[in-house]
Order: structure tokens, then sequence, then C-alpha cells
């Protein structure tokens, strides 16, 4: 099976839907993890639209990415709820336990950190994400915990 | 055997709701799973049924549930309805949050679910609009728009297909009453857009919901599976964005749902006129939407009955940041804001004075202590200089530096710009420049005058209210908090 094959297979079960674009690409993005760039030719042709439709979207959107993500997804809430709970704090004892800047992978490929902007959870705040499960009140021993736990081989 | 009721509220689960469920169904109870209360503090919360009624306990760890179960744990709050951080509000769109199985049917209709819109289809189109008209019903994405007026206009517009979409971007930081009522209640969100497509006359709904939200995007796809009520006649659609602030912007929404870059489209033409793929669009904030069936199962009248001037009903507070009690709290407008961050929240978690406050997310003002006795309706706001937005209430203590905060929201513009209009996508990013400049002590007054003059150019020039809003938490800071401006560098 070629990739493109693949991204096919995921993007044709919305072409009956108006706007199929974004929800093609959001289907690539989670299949795969990210949208690559033969992605392109493949959505373009199954619109009928251009090559450069397809590149404009996904540079435009935040959650799209053009390489493979590390292992691991951390992502922190760097909005100001959580800034007023300690997040800027928080933000920076996680770069430091994960080696990792934010908005960067890991160079080994073990991890991508991410900026986030509110997760709806700024009651429980500081907010971060790891691996898709949400973690309130969070905390640098309760972020090493779950980031721990959830990796653990 | 108990029956408990623990939420599955995806804020609840955050500080371990599913560990403590596990908990109570290990000991063999029956575990229902359903909304928030809002009383966040709390969470995890429990509540288990009783002869008196739910005793609720929080907040709970999984080695509490015995001890609630035989009623002698020190987690005990007791009812609810005897409660004071709960009794004292209105719960009008919340009513059922926290009470029931969000996707049990039946559950929903015992609750009062459905009436509203088994009285909507009753009553001609017209009618339905003049009961929202006169119900005083506004927009609760930001702009309190009146909504019969929107509904109105798409109603009269000429178009073969008209459409119903529901903005649930919530791109807010400080919001989550978009999230918690669909995680909480859905039902209730898709019986107003159905109220909503029978009064203008749309077959087709769509719910546009951010990606940040996976769990109400899991209860939605259920829901929407689930209700009775939809049907060919009116059916709805869940499309997921992916991550753009901007899209929370009606018009770059919908471009966003016909599959293009979120970039903001130039008014007129209005929404109502020529939205979704050029067809009539109501576009509704979800709180718009899910207050409907309300208006039409009780009337008009009683929702018009509350609030104060031209803020009429109950509007679902978030109160968040650096505060003791942070939780979702819904009371009639008008309420100060005071009342809600002192009284309710019990001011500041770490102690320290209460130094500023930003009501109405990252485009809303932020307000010195001298201004808590604003009352919390629309047009006070907005004499106040502030907006009260989507009702995000943000308590920072008084380690904030508010340049830093000025600098976070042209920060955040330039991230978050969809780049059509210069003032918005080059103005932000010189912006930034600018109060970086001020904050290290360069050339200060000249800089202030180039910042003055590049809000003006924003507020004045940019297409949409992103770019034209950025300069509001920007100019509050500087008016109430200049110290921060005019610190020694590096202090
Ligand atoms: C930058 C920006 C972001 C917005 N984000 C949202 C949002 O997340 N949710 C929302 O309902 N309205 C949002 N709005 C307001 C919408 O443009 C629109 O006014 C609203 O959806 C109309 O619904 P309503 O009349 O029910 O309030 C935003 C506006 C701007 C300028
Ligand atoms: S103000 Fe900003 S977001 Fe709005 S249209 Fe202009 S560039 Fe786009
Ligand atoms: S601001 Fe961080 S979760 Fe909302």
């Amino acid at each position: 099976m070629s990739i493109e094959n693949d991204i096919r297979q995921i993007a044709v079960a919305h072409q009956a839907a108006d706007g199929a674009l974004l929800p093609m690409l959001v289907a690539v993005n989670r299949a795969l993890g990210y949208v690559p760039a033969e992605a392109d030719a493949v959505l373009a042709d199954l619109l009928n639209i251009t090559k450069a439709d397809v590149a404009g979207m996904v540079s435009f959107y935040s959650d799209f990415r053009r390489a493979p993500p590390g292992q691991r997804r951390v992502a922190v809430c760097r909005a100001e709820a959580c800034q007023a709970a300690g997040g800027d704090a928080l933000a920076a004892e996680i770069e430091a336990a994960t080696g990792c800047a934010m908005g960067a992978t890991a160079a080994d490929g073990s991890v991508t950190l991410d900026a986030a902007y509110c997760f709806g959870n700024c009651a429980l705040a500081p907010a971060v994400m790891v691996d898709g499960a949400l973690i309130g009140r969070a905390t640098p021993a309760r972020f090493v915990e779950a980031f721990g736990k959830a990796g653990a081989p | 055997m108990s029956r408990v009721f623990v939420p599955k509220d995806s804020g609840a689960r955050s500080v371990g709701a599913d560990a403590v469920a596990a908990a109570f169904a290990a000991l063999g109870a029956e575990v229902v799973r359903t909304g928030s209360r809002g009383l966040y503090w709390l969470e995890p919360m429990a509540e288990v049924e009783t002869a008196a009624g739910r005793i609720a306990y929080g907040p709970m760890a999984p080695g509490d549930a015995a001890a609630a179960l035989a009623d002698r744990s020190d987690k005990r709050i007791g009812l609810l309805a005897a409660f004071p951080p709960f009794a004292r509000q209105t719960r009008m769109l919340f009513a059922r949050v926290g009470l029931i199985d969000p996707l049990d049917y039946r559950a929903y209709q015992a609750a009062g679910g459905g009436v509203g819109l088994a009285a909507a289809r009753a009553m001609t189109p017209d009618a339905v609009i003049a009961a929202i008209k006169a119900s005083g019903l506004r927009g609760r994405g930001g702009a309190g728009f009146p909504t019969g007026i929107k509904w109105q206009t798409v109603s009269q517009a000429e178009g073969a297909r008209k459409y119903v979409v529901c903005n649930a971007d919530e791109g807010d930081s400080g919001t989550f009453a978009d999230r918690m009522l669909m995680e909480g209640d859905p039902f209730l969100l898709l019986e107003g857009m159905a109220i909503a497509g029978h009064a203008v006359g749309a077959d087709k709904g769509y719910i546009y919901l951010r990606s940040e939200y996976p769990d109400a995007e899991a209860t939605l796809e259920a829901a929407i599976a689930a209700a009775p009520f939809l049907d060919a006649a009116f059916s709805v659609e869940l499309r997921v964005g992916a991550g753009a602030y901007i899209c929370g912007e009606e018009t770059a929404l919908l471009e966003s749902l016909e599959g293009k870059r979120g970039m903001s489209r130039a008014k007129p033409p209005l929404p109502a006129i020529s939205g979704f793929m050029a067809a009539p669009t109501v576009v509704n904030n979800v709180l718009t939407l899910a207050a409907a069936p309300a208006i039409l199962a009780a009337g008009a009248a009683a929702h018009a009955a509350l609030g104060s001037g031209r803020s009429l009903g109950t509007m679902p507070f978030q109160l968040s940041g650096n505060v003791r009690y942070p939780g979702l709290y819904e009371a009639p407008f008008g309420l100060s804001l005071r009342t809600l961050v002192e009284d309710w929240g019990g001011g500041t978690a770490s102690g320290r004075p209460l130094r500023a406050v930003q009501v109405g997310g990252p485009l809303g003002a932020y307000f010195p202590a001298a201004l808590l006795d604003t009352p919390l309706d629309y047009e006070a706001f907005a004499a106040a200089g502030g907006m009260l937005g989507h009702g995000g209430v943000v308590v920072f203590d008084d380690t904030v530096d508010l340049a830093r905060q000025a600098r976070f929201a042209l920060a955040f513009c330039a991230h978050e710009s969809c780049g059509k209009c210069t003032p918005c996508r080059i103005g932000a990013q010189r912006g930034v420049e600018v109060v970086d400049k001020i904050i290290a002590g360069e050339d200060r007054p000249r800089q202030r005058a180039v910042l003055d003059d590049l809000l003006e150019v924003m507020r004045d020039g940019s297409l949409c209210a992103l770019g034209g809003l950025t300069p509001v938490p920007v100019q509050s800071a500087l008016d109430w908090f200049p110290e921060d401006f005019e610190r020694e560098a590096g202090s």
C-alpha cells in the first residue's frame, strides 16, 4: 500500500460533504498524526481543486503539521486563565522535564511539546494535555506522574 | 444498591472523576455519569441518592467512596439545594446539567426536555420568531445581537436553502460554558437548533466545534445519532475545526465550514442574507440556541422577567484564574462583578490582594479593583470601556504585570490573525515589538506615541473584531495600570 492510497481511503469517506476539504484534512491529520506532502495531490484530485488550495489550508490551521509528531504529545495551555494560576512557571518546568522547547519535537522524536490556547478547563487551571488526556490543577509533579505513567513501555 | 452520580465532564475527568466512578462501581454502587454542576473546586464530586435527595461529596478521591456510601465522610457537602454556592444561582440553561446522563433521552424528557420544540412546531414560524423577540434574548457569543431580529432576517431572506450554524468554537480563554453544556446536556442544544430551523425554514444545521474539545465531540456525535426529533426535515452535522481562534468569528467560521482558510469576510453581506454557501444562515452561539427551548416552553415573559436593562434572562458566568472558588455561576444579568468575584468566588486563591480582572476573553478589558461594582450587563460593561463577551471572568492577584498581559494580547492577535488586513496582520506584530521596547525602557515617550497610534489604526482600520478589539485589553492596561509600563527595566 502506498501512502497515497492510505490518504485516499481516509479522505474519500468525506467526499460528499459540503466544504469537504476541512474534514478530509482533519481525518488525515488524526489518522497519520500529520498531513504528508503526498496528501496535497490526492485531495486536490478528489475535490478537483489545486494543490495550492490544499497546502494553503495546511499552513493556516495550527493543528495540521507537515512532519510526524513525536511519540508522546504534550500540549500546555498558555492562555490567560492558566497564566493567572501559575501556568508560566508550569510551562517552564514542563520544558525542563521533557527536555523539549515549546512548539518543538525532541531531536530523538520522543516527544512533541505544543502551546495550546485554552482547553475550556480554566476553572481547574493550569491545564495540560498528555497524549490526549486532560490534566487539571496541573503541577510539575502531577505532570511527571501522568507523563511517566502513560509513557511507560 | 445505592445510586451514585459522578460527572463525566472533561474538567471533572481531568482531576480524577473516572477513578472515583470506578471506586463506587467496585463497591457495588450503580454509577450514573452526568455533566458537572460547575462547582469546580469541589470536583471530582459525587452525589449519592438517598430518600432525602442527592447528598453531594467532594472533592473526592477514590478512597473516599466507601465513607460516602456510608454517609460518614468528611467530604460531605450535603444537598446542593441547601448549599449556598449552588442554591443562590438561577439555573435556567444549566437546569439539567449534572442531574442526568447527558445521552439518556428518556431522562431528558422526564426533566422537561422536548417541550419547547413541540410547542414551537405547533406554532407558525412567525409566531416562534415573535416569541424569541419578546423574550429579549440576545446572542451569548459576545456581541449581544438580538436573536429574534437575526432569525427574522434569515426567515425573510430569499434563498432556496437556509442553514442554522451553531458556533461552538468557544475560543475565549476563561470560558467553558459551551463545553459544559455540550458535554452535560447536548439534547438541549440540538432542540434549540431544531427550533431555529423551524423558525427560519432551514432543513440543515451545522455545529462548528473546536478541536480542543474531544469529549464534547464524542457526546455530540452520540446525541445527534440518538435525538428522535432530528430527521430529514431537520438534520444536524458536526464539523470539527483545526485550531484557529479566528474561526470563532462568524464569517471566518463560515469560510472554514466551506472547507477554506478561516479568513474573515467583509460585511455586508451579513451571514443572515448570504452565509454558508451564499445561503441565508443563522449563526448563533451554543448558549443562544440552548436558551430557545425554555422560551418556547415557559413563555417569553418568564425570560424577559429576569435580568437588567436591555440584558435579559440569565447568563452562566464563568469564573477562573487566581480565584478561590472557580466555576460556572448562572445568574440573571445585572449581578455585580464584585458579588461574583468576592462573595461567590471568595477572592484570590493565593490570598494576595486582587489586582485585575479580565472579563470577556482575550479581547476583553482588564479592570482594576476600583471597577468591581460594575454590573454584569452588556451596556454597563460597554460604558466602563469593556465588554461582557461570552461571560468569562479571569482573576489576577497583585503579582500580575499588566505590561506583560498587554504584550500577550498583541502576541495572541499576531498569532491568530487571519492575515487578510494590514492593521491586524502587521499592527499586532509591531505592537509586540513596541511593548517590548517599553518594557525594556527604550525611548519610552516615543514608543508610547507609536503604540497609541498603532492601537488607533487597529481599532479603526481592521476588517473584523479580532484586530478591532485587541486594543481593548492593551488600552485598559495602559489606562488603569500605567505604573507597570513605567517600571525600571529589568525589575
Ligand atoms: C475573533 C472573534 C472570535 C469569536 N469567537 C466566538 C466563539 O468562539 N463563539 C461564539 O459564539 N462567537 C464568537 N465570536 C462572535 C461571532 O462572530 C458571532 O457574533 C456569534 O457567533 C453570533 O452568535 P450570537 O448572536 O448567538 O452571539 C467571535 C468573534 C470574533 C471577532
Ligand atoms: S482584523 Fe485580523 S483577523 Fe480580522 S480580517 Fe483583519 S487580519 Fe483577519
Ligand atoms: S485558559 Fe487554560 S484551560 Fe482555559
